[in-house]
């Protein structure tokens, strides 16, 4: 080990000393999730009610957003980046959404195609109309699958912003890439156990909401 | 579907009985819409129901599935409010009638705050007609309701919507493919063939005493003839008085009385009630009626018991006889003869067996 005295796995002088850095990365970092799973939920609510409404556009979107996560994300980023410009945030956002279509789309037509059958029969038979039924019954019951995708893309996303720092973003990648450059741990040490922390933080919030948005799954598991 | 037409009165209950294949559930889905005919017409009350918006006709129409298919995330008294809520009933009233069909299906009130998912199949299926009846809707449609649940309990919800329909009196069209079922509830059977092809249209009795046709015959099976015994009660039958004398006529009347019907024995009554029977012998050797020993009757029934019930007591009670107690008066006998007489019909007695 290279973890001699001048160069420890971490030195906290020099995280009090560059505090205000730190949690700057960590606000940007926040943000870059934030506004990722934003704008990935918004397009994979689209994809997904047009894969549940046509059924036949089920396999090029699944296709299409599989092809996406399997794009090598230091290559997304440098593409877009002359498109935007280095440090716009469209060029981290873009493809941050882009991974976390695959999961969201994937889960969000799995829940929807897990009400049963009965149910969605039992609200037409009583007169729910269609944009009822499937806001106030099929959404909610949809709603631990979407849950779910919601926090694996999350974690995920959480984890790829790092490798946003080659653009000059990336908020805690940015402490990353700092200390490999300068062979410097703590950087590295900083900004990768704060990813871990933010990313197990954001699921176990995400973790509450689900709970609390669904309460009846929770009394049937009592039960 | 081929050619149907119905008419089904209003507050019966009417049974769609046939194989699977044969259009019963896409008849019962026609009437509230959920497939829309292609052609003909289905009124309720006289109106098209094409000439309303499906959503209001739908509001207006209860329906029960087998799935039941209540909201699994929410209560079950958001469950029963459904309707009330959509037609935008205030909160007081839509409780009130929460609470009034909570106990009108036989549920526990302390159940209104739980989910589906916390109930029996039993509880749920109660739950599924409570909201189907929520808004009163003159006209029910019932899609197997009690297919999902065991034996058990299937007998005990076939009863109590029977005991519902006496007091709620709905138009009810009830979808099933079991002959007991729609034996057991239906006011009229339409028996439905393959293809949507109605076979017959009848009471349950006249349907298994003499069946349209042979699809019909085989349809409700061998023993119909024994089914028809639970489908008659006691009350239907020609009344047999059967040899009985007054308590304070003369022996001789008795066994003028016993001679007549053949047999060794008279009922005795005294006013108006049954107190026994008394054996032709006997009267022989006593003076008075009152001082002759007499048997109490073995086997009783009532008007409102099926002739099962009739021979079930006869049978066990090992005579040949019952005795009809109409609230406490003597109403007449019923012999195997008697039951047999009821049952043979003029269609079958020289054909089958």
């Amino acid at each position: 080990m290279i973890a001699e005295a001048r160069n420890p796995i971490i030195r906290w002088e020099w995280v009090v000393e560059q505090w205000d850095q730190i949690w700057e990365a960590i606000i940007e970092h926040l943000t870059l999730t934030v506004l990722a799973m934003l704008l990935g939920i918004v397009v994979s609510a689209v994809l997904a009610a047009i894969a549940l409404r046509f059924r036949w556009t089920m396999t090029p979107i699944t296709a299409t957003t599989s092809l996406i996560y399997t794009l090598p994300s230091v290559a997304l980023f440098a593409l877009l980046a002359p498109v935007f410009g280095n440090l716009a945030l469209a060029t981290a956002v873009i493809p941050l959404a882009g991974y976390t279509l695959l999961i969201l789309v994937t889960n969000t037509v799995a829940g929807f195609q897990a009400v049963p059958r009965s149910v969605r029969d039992a609200a037409d038979g009583m007169g729910l109309t269609p944009t009822r039924r499937v806001l106030s019954v099929e959404l909610p019951l949809a709603m631990p699958y979407i849950m779910t995708g919601v926090r694996i893309a999350t974690v995920s996303t959480v984890g790829l912003v790092t490798v946003a720092a080659i653009i000059g973003q990336g908020g805690l990648g940015r402490l990353i890439f700092n200390g490999l450059s300068r062979a410097f741990w703590t950087p590295m040490t900083v900004g990768a156990g704060l990813s871990i922390i933010l990313a197990l933080t954001l699921d176990a919030i995400l973790l509450g909401i689900a709970a609390l948005a669904t309460p009846w799954t929770r009394r049937k598991a009592a039960t | 579907m081929g050619d149907l037409s119905l008419d089904i009165e209003q507050g019966s209950i009417v049974a769609l009985l046939g194989p699977s294949g044969c259009g019963k559930t896409t008849t019962l889905r026609m009437i509230n819409r959920l497939i829309e005919p292609t052609a003909g017409t289905i009124e309720i009350d006289g109106v098209d129901v094409t000439t309303m918006p499906a959503q209001d006709l739908r509001r207006g129409i209860g329906y029960v599935i087998q799935q039941v298919g209540l909201f699994p995330h929410r209560s079950i008294a958001t469950n029963i409010a459904t309707v009330p809520k959509m037609l935008k009933w205030d909160k007081q009233r839509t409780a009130d009638r929460v609470l009034e069909l909570t106990e009108l299906v036989g549920l526990d009130a302390e159940m209104l705050d739980r989910y589906p998912d916390e109930l029996s199949g039993g509880q749920q299926q109660r739950v599924g007609v409570a909201r189907a009846l929520a808004a009163d809707p003159p006209v029910l449609l019932m899609d197997e309701p009690f297919g999902a649940v065991d034996p058990i309990v299937r007998g005990r919800l076939q009863d109590e919507l029977l005991d519902l329909q006496t007091k709620v009196r709905k138009t009810i069209v009830l979808v099933t493919h079991d002959v007991d079922e729609a034996l057991r509830v239906a006011d009229r059977i339409a028996l439905l063939n393959v293809g949507g092809v109605l076979e017959q249209f009848d009471v349950p009795d006249e349907i298994m005493r003499s069946p349209a046709n042979e699809f019909v015959e085989q349809f409700v099976g061998e023993d119909r003839g024994l089914r028809r015994l639970g489908l008659n009660l006691v009350s239907s039958l020609p009344h047999h008085r059967g040899p009985v004398v007054s308590i304070d006529a003369p022996p001789d009347e008795g066994l003028e009385a016993a001679e007549q019907e053949g047999v060794a024995w008279v009922g005795v009554l005294d006013g108006g009630s049954f107190v026994g029977w008394a054996a032709v012998d006997e009267l022989r050797t006593h003076g008075t009626l009152r001082a002759v020993p007499r048997t109490q009757p073995a086997a009783q029934v009532t008007p409102d018991s099926t002739l099962r019930a009739a021979m079930e007591q006869i049978m066990v009670s090992n005579t040949s006889v019952a005795v009809i107690d109409d609230g406490g008066s003597f109403g007449g006998v019923v012999t195997l003869e008697d039951i047999r007489a009821a049952l043979a019909s003029p269609a079958r007695s020289n054909g089958i067996r």
